[in-house]
Order: structure tokens, then C-alpha cells, then sequence
């Protein structure tokens, strides 16, 4: 499982990449829609873990240009806004696969990663 | 209770308790005195006006038509009567233009003219001739009054002067009263005699006897001494003085009104009759003649009684309809204003609410992260593994962060659900959220939560952010109603055709019964002096309206309050605020 963390507080991304290495899962993590971008052109993920909140591009048209270059990718959201409907309702049109609340446990995120993969449909569009 | 506190209305002690834009823009006692007074003042003036103009018009036209119905009645009379004079007179001037002196002499020639006279007018008793001297020469009639001598008599000298008499009705040598007509003829030799005739006062009294007098009217004649000369129904008998002074001379008919020995007003028409010693005289009683003019002023007094009775009842109920109406206005336009105000405020402590909270969440998710990196260095690590006392520390601290966590998400929840449609609501998620505001206080002060809600209650559309204001308020209610240690209790129930209610009890300082009955109105409050605006269980009670269910409150003083919410689970879509929500009840 390889993962890909886009979230502009650098400090969360890197911290939260560290975690999931201890955990003996491969994540990369860069601060920018267009380093996510780059990313994705030249690795293969499994999955992208957005903020849907971000400067320049929010984590749902990042979501679009991604599935572009790699339409296999899931999508996991992040958000410091609100609960589930509320995401729901926000992004409901981009066809979000699960979000999670920050401040985000550790555990939980895992357990979503691993619902993506074996559940790729769930909440597909 | 006295009847004016029964009857005033309920803007007469109305007490304006806000300031600044939410101030009553009305001063309602003073515009009802203003429009009552006004209205009264433009309606009535016209019409006691009128009624006063018309009540002189109508007393001087029913006074001049008394006058001049009188005026009327005396002219006819006095022609009957001058005709009656001016006949007699003329048939005795006839006949001694007709006659030599020497076949006057004859008495038989005298009685038969006599006769004729009595056949052709009526009312000749006597005929005498009577020469310069005074001394009665013939006479024929049933007096034995030959050779009499009239030398002395008044009427006597005046024909002597005059050529022709008609006198006062006198006594004379007969002892019965009479009128006598005497007629002078001049011989060329500047000698004369008179042909002297007596009217019988029968006959001349039937004249006015006959006479149809309205308001008890009296007619009769009198001479310028004023001594009676026909009987009269009042003023006493043939030859009594009349106690009406004499009136001025005329040459024409004139009408007066005067008084009565008694006082009694009265209506005077007179005329002098020319040549002749009478004024003919009719006195009526003015009450009499003013008896249908009486009638019409009271119809006339009584229907201003009336009228004026109805306009100031009309101007009152109107004046005092009006200015409730503006009353209920103003009241409506202030709560409008508090409702926007509300709204706006809770808007932007939403707003607030949901920045703060976005913002804390981001660091807090770095703290979350670093500190959960400790955690798992730590037990991962081998060489941390055994250290109990650091993992507590950071789960300690993790557990910090979570409640953190708890309160930004409580927040966004709550902010996120202000500016509201409907959805499906869970009752007890509301009640909790609602409660999650105040447990820390709740904690603080010692007060008792018990919240009941059963599994079986579905979850139903609603308007989540109404219920929540509405549960809010309440609870908020309820914590200041309580003391310390107190109890507070919420229960859910599901009450079946799709209703379910909720009931907050507490054990706080309760409502007085009075107060039951307003506690929904705007503007009340007991809480003016601490800052209440007397509108949180009015607004309350309005948005329960608009979901469509209803509230209702059992109290006692010192014992604690009942609230009881009834929702239905199905919000109708057409939402409507009902006039009541405003008004109060």
C-alpha cells in the first residue's frame, strides 16, 4: 500500500507520514496541489489522503486533476470543517470516497485506507 | 374590581420598558384621548350646532305663525264688527235723509220704520227723534221714554259735535245695557234733530261669541277706559274693567305678547274700530298655542340626547379599537426587530463558532499528530516500551486533544445547522448538543441531568436548527430558574399519530399563576432588571409554531416547572407564523 498525503500544514503531513512508516506503510506527503501532482505523474499510489482545504486548489479539484493521470487512485478527505453530511453535501458532485475529521486518529485513517481498498465501489458515483 | 378597571384597555397602563430603536413609537393613551376628543369635538359640534340653530329657527317660525294667526283672526273680527256699526249707522242715515222731520214726528210712521229696520238688519230695540234741545220729540220702542231729555247725556254732546255717535255700551235711564247709534240732521236755518237708535248688546255680543278662539283664547270689546263692553270667558263681565292694561292706539291691527295678573304669557291682538268708542281685543294663552312646538322640541332634544349617546359611544370604540390595533402593530414591528436581531446574532455566532473552531482544528491535528508520534515511538521503540509512566502522560494528553476535538466538532455542529433546512433529525443527538453547551456549568452549580430518551424513537424530519434554539432557550430557562444542586429532567416520549413530546422539568423557583398566562407574550418579563427582553419563550414559542407543534407549561411557585414541547415527526412544508406567535395570547 502505497499512500500520498497532500495537506498544506506541513507539520501535520510530515508527522502523519512518519506514523504510517512506523505502521510499515509507505506514505509520501507534500504541501502543494502541484507537487501532488507531480507526484502522482511519476509514482504510482494506491491511495491520496486531501485536504479539502487548501491555498490555490482545494482538496476536491485536486481530486478531479488526479484522477486524470491516474484514474485507479482512492481518495481519502480531510477536513477541520464539520461532520459527514456536511462533506457529503460539499462534495458530494466529485464523488468523495470517506473523509475523516480532524484532528484525525491514527487508527481510524488506517482502518478507512484499508475499507478503500477492499470496498473501491463504496460511495463510488 | 371598579367598572373602569374591567373596561379599560390593555394599552391604557401599557408600560414601555425598552429603549432606543425597540421604544413604542407611540404614546397610546395620549393618541386615544387626542382622537377621541377630535372625533368628538368634529362630529358633535356640527350637529349640536345645527340642532341649536334649528330649534330657534323652528320655536321663532311656530311663534311668528301664532302671531300671525292671531293678527289674522283680530282683522277678520274687526271688519265683522266695524260692518255690523257701519250698517246700523248707514240705515239710520238713510232714513232720515228719506224722511221729513214732520213724518218722523208721526209715531206711527216711527214704529213702522222701526219695524223695518228690525226686519232688515236686526238688532235695533228703539228709535227716537230728538231735537237741539236735547229733548226726546218721538219715541218708538218698549220704553216709555217720550219727552225724556238727553241734554246731559254724553253721547248727546258728541253728536251734537260730530253729527253722528255710536256710544259705549251704558245703562242709561233703562237700567240694561245698550249701545246707542244717534244720527244729526241739520236744517238750513243752522237747527237740527237727531235720529237716535239702541242696539240691542244681544245681538252685537253673538258677534264675538260665535268667534272659534284656539289656545284657549278669549274675544271681546272693550272701550279706551278699558271697561268690557261684551262679555268676556277671563277678564269678567260686561262694564268690569279688564285687568290687561289699555293698549296704545293703532290705526292698524297689532299683536303683542304680554302677561296675565298670574303671570301667565300670553298672546294680545287688538284693533281700535274707527269712529266708535270699542277696541276689539283677543287674548290667548301662549302655552296653549305653543303645545305642538313643545312636542317637536322634545323629539328634537331627545333625538340629540341620542345621537350624541351613539357618536361618543362609536368614537370610543373606535378610538379605543384603533389604538390596540397600532398597539399590536408596534408590538409586532418591535419583536420583528428583536427577531432579526436574534437571528443575526445567532448567525454570527455561528459564523464565529465555525472560524474558531477551523482554526483550532488545524493545530490541534498537528498536537494530535506529534504527540501521537510520541506514542508510537514510544511503543514501537523497544527502548521505551517499559516506561508506563511516559505513555500515560501522552495518553493523557491525547485524551486532551479528543475533548478539544469533541467541542470543535460540537461547535461546527452547531453553527452549521443555524441557517436551516429540513432533515432528518435525531432527537437525542439535538438534546445532546444542546446540553453539551452547559454541562460544564451544570457541573459547576451541581445540578442534577437526567436525560431519558427511548430507543424507539425514530428519527423524523425537522428543522434541526429550530429545535435547537428552542431546546436552548428552555434549558437556559430552566438553569436559571434552579438553585444550586438542583434537578433538571428531560424526557422524551413518543405519543403515537406521529407525535413525540418533550418535557423539561425542573426543580427551580417555578411561575406565579398570574404570570402562566403571559409568560409567551413579548415584552414580558421578571428578568427586565438583569437584562431579560422578555422575548426568549415568545420567540421560543414561535418557532415551535413554525414546526408545526405546540408548548405548554405546568408551574408552581417554589416547586418547580413543566415544559412540555410536542413536535409532530413530520414538519408540514408549508410554514406559516401564525398572528397569535406575535400577538400573544
Amino acid at each position: 500500500m502505497k499512500v500520498l498525503l497532500v495537506d498544506d500544514e506541513k507539520e501535520l503531513v510530515s508527522t502523519l507520514a512518519e506514523r504510517l512508516s512506523l505502521r510499515d506503510i509507505e506514505a509520501d506527503w507534500v504541501t502543494t496541489g502541484g507537487a501532488a501532482i507531480k507526484n502522482v505523474e511519476s509514482k504510482t499510489y494506491d491511495i491520496a489522503v486531501l485536504d479539502v482545504k487548501m491555498p490555490k486548489i482545494s482538496g476536491i479539484e485536486l481530486k478531479k486533476k488526479l484522477e486524470e493521470i491516474n484514474p485507479v487512485l482512492k481518495y481519502i478527505f480531510m477536513t477541520g470543517h464539520g461532520s459527514e453530511d456536511d462533506f457529503i453535501t460539499a462534495s458530494s458532485e466529485s464523488g468523495a470516497e470517506y473523509y475523516l475529521v480532524k484532528p484525525v486518529n491514527i487508527d481510524d485513517l488506517i482502518q478507512k485506507m484499508k475499507e478503500v481498498l477492499i470496498n473501491p465501489d463504496k460511495r463510488d458515483k | 374590581m371598579t367598572l373602569f378597571e374591567k373596561l379599560k384597555p390593555k394599552f391604557w397602563d401599557y408600560q414601555d420598558v425598552a429603549a432606543g430603536p425597540y421604544k413604542h413609537l407611540f404614546n397610546f393613551r395620549r393618541i386615544w384621548n387626542l382622537a377621541v376628543v377630535l372625533i368628538s369635538l368634529v362630529a358633535l359640534i356640527p350637529l349640536i350646532s345645527i340642532t341649536l340653530i334649528d330649534y330657534g329657527v323652528t320655536q321663532h317660525s311656530v311663534e311668528s305663525e301664532v302671531l300671525l294667526r292671531t293678527s289674522r283672526l283680530v282683522s277678520n273680527t274687526w271688519r265683522t264688527v266695524s260692518f255690523f256699526l257701519a250698517q246700523r249707522r248707514s240705515a239710520l242715515d238713510f232714513v232720515i235723509r228719506d224722511n221729513s222731520y214732520n213724518s218722523l214726528h208721526d209715531p206711527k210712521r216711527l214704529s213702522a220704520i222701526l219695524g223695518n229696520l228690525k226686519q232688515g238688519f236686526g238688532g235695533f230695540v228703539d228709535l227716537g227723534v230728538i231735537d237741539s234741545t236735547g229733548r226726546q220729540r218721538n219715541y218708538a220702542g218698549p220704553y216709555k221714554l217720550e219727552g225724556i231729555d238727553y241734554s246731559d247725556q254724553e253721547w248727546f254732546k258728541e253728536v251734537t259735535e260730530k253729527g253722528v255717535n255710536i256710544s259705549d255700551v251704558f245703562m242709561g235711564f233703562r237700567r240694561t245695557p245698550h249701545i246707542v247709534i244717534a244720527v244729526r240732521h241739520d236744517f238750513p236755518d243752522d237747527s237740527f234733530y237727531i235720529l237716535r237708535a239702541t242696539i240691542d248688546t244681544d245681538k252685537f255680543n253673538e258677534l264675538l261669541a260665535h268667534l272659534e278662539v284656539s289656545g284657549q283664547g278669549d274675544s271681546f270689546l272693550i272701550n279706551k277706559d278699558g271697561i268690557l263692553q261684551t262679555p268676556s270667558r277671563d277678564s269678567g263681565n260686561v262694564l268690569d274693567r279688564i285687568p290687561l292694561p289699555v293698549p296704545d292706539f293703532s290705526p292698524k291691527t297689532r299683536v303683542y305678547e304680554g302677561k296675565a295678573p298670574d303671570n301667565k304669557q300670553l298672546v294680545i291682538g287688538y284693533a281700535y274700530i274707527h269712529d266708535t268708542p270699542f277696541i276689539l281685543m283677543i287674548v290667548k294663552q301662549k302655552n296653549e298655542l305653543m303645545k305642538p312646538w313643545r312636542k317637536t322640541h322634545f323629539q328634537l332634544i331627545g333625538f340629540l340626547i341620542a345621537s350624541i349617546t351613539i357618536i361618543v359611544v362609536v368614537v370610543l370604540g373606535v378610538a379605543t379599537y384603533l389604538v390596540n390595533r397600532i398597539l399590536i402593530a408596534d408590538q409586532k414591528r418591535i419583536m420583528t426587530l428583536h427577531e432579526v436581531e436574534y437571528s443575526n446574532k445567532m448567525a454570527s455566532i455561528g459564523r464565529l463558532a465555525a472560524g474558531v473552531a477551523h482554526e483550532i482544528n488545524n493545530p490541534l491535528a498537528v498536537i494530535n499528530e506529534k504527540v501521537g508520534l510520541i506514542k508510537d515511538l514510544f511503543t514501537i521503540k523497544e527502548e521505551f516500551k517499559g516506561n508506563r509512566k511516559l505513555i500515560e502522560l501522552v495518553d493523557s494528553a491525547l485524551s486532551s486533544v479528543d475533548r478539544c476535538g469533541t467541542i470543535t466538532k460540537r461547535l461546527l455542529n452547531f453553527a452549521r445547522h443555524m441557517d436551516v433546512k429540513i432533515q432528518m433529525v435525531d432527537i437525542g443527538q439535538v438534546i445532546g448538543d444542546v446540553l453539551g453547551f452547559l454541562s460544564k456549568e451544570a457541573e459547576y452549580r451541581s445540578i442534577a441531568i437526567s436525560v431519558n430518551v427511548p430507543g424507539d424513537i425514530p428519527q423524523f424530519e425537522s428543522d434541526r436548527g429550530k429545535l435547537q434554539q428552542v431546546f436552548l432557550n428552555i434549558v437556559n430557562n430552566a438553569f436559571a430558574a434552579v438553585k444550586d444542586g438542583g434537578k433538571f429532567d428531560i424526557t422524551v416520549k413518543y405519543e403515537g399519530a406521529d407525535l413525540i413530546s418533550v418535557t423539561f422539568t425542573d426543580d427551580g423557583c417555578g411561575i406565579s399563576e398570574s404570570d402562566l398566562n403571559r409568560i409567551y407574550e413579548p415584552f414580558f418579563s421578571t428578568k427586565t432588571r438583569q437584562g431579560g427582553t422578555g422575548l426568549g419563550l415568545s420567540i421560543t414559542y414561535g418557532l415551535v409554531q413554525e414546526l408545526g407543534g405546540s408548548i405548554g407549561v405546568q408551574s408552581e411557585v417554589g416547586r418547580g416547572s413543566s415544559f412540555v414541547v410536542t413536535i409532530p415527526l413530520k414538519i408540514e412544508k408549508k410554514e406559516k407564523k401564525t398572528d397569535e406567535s406575535v400577538a400573544g395570547r
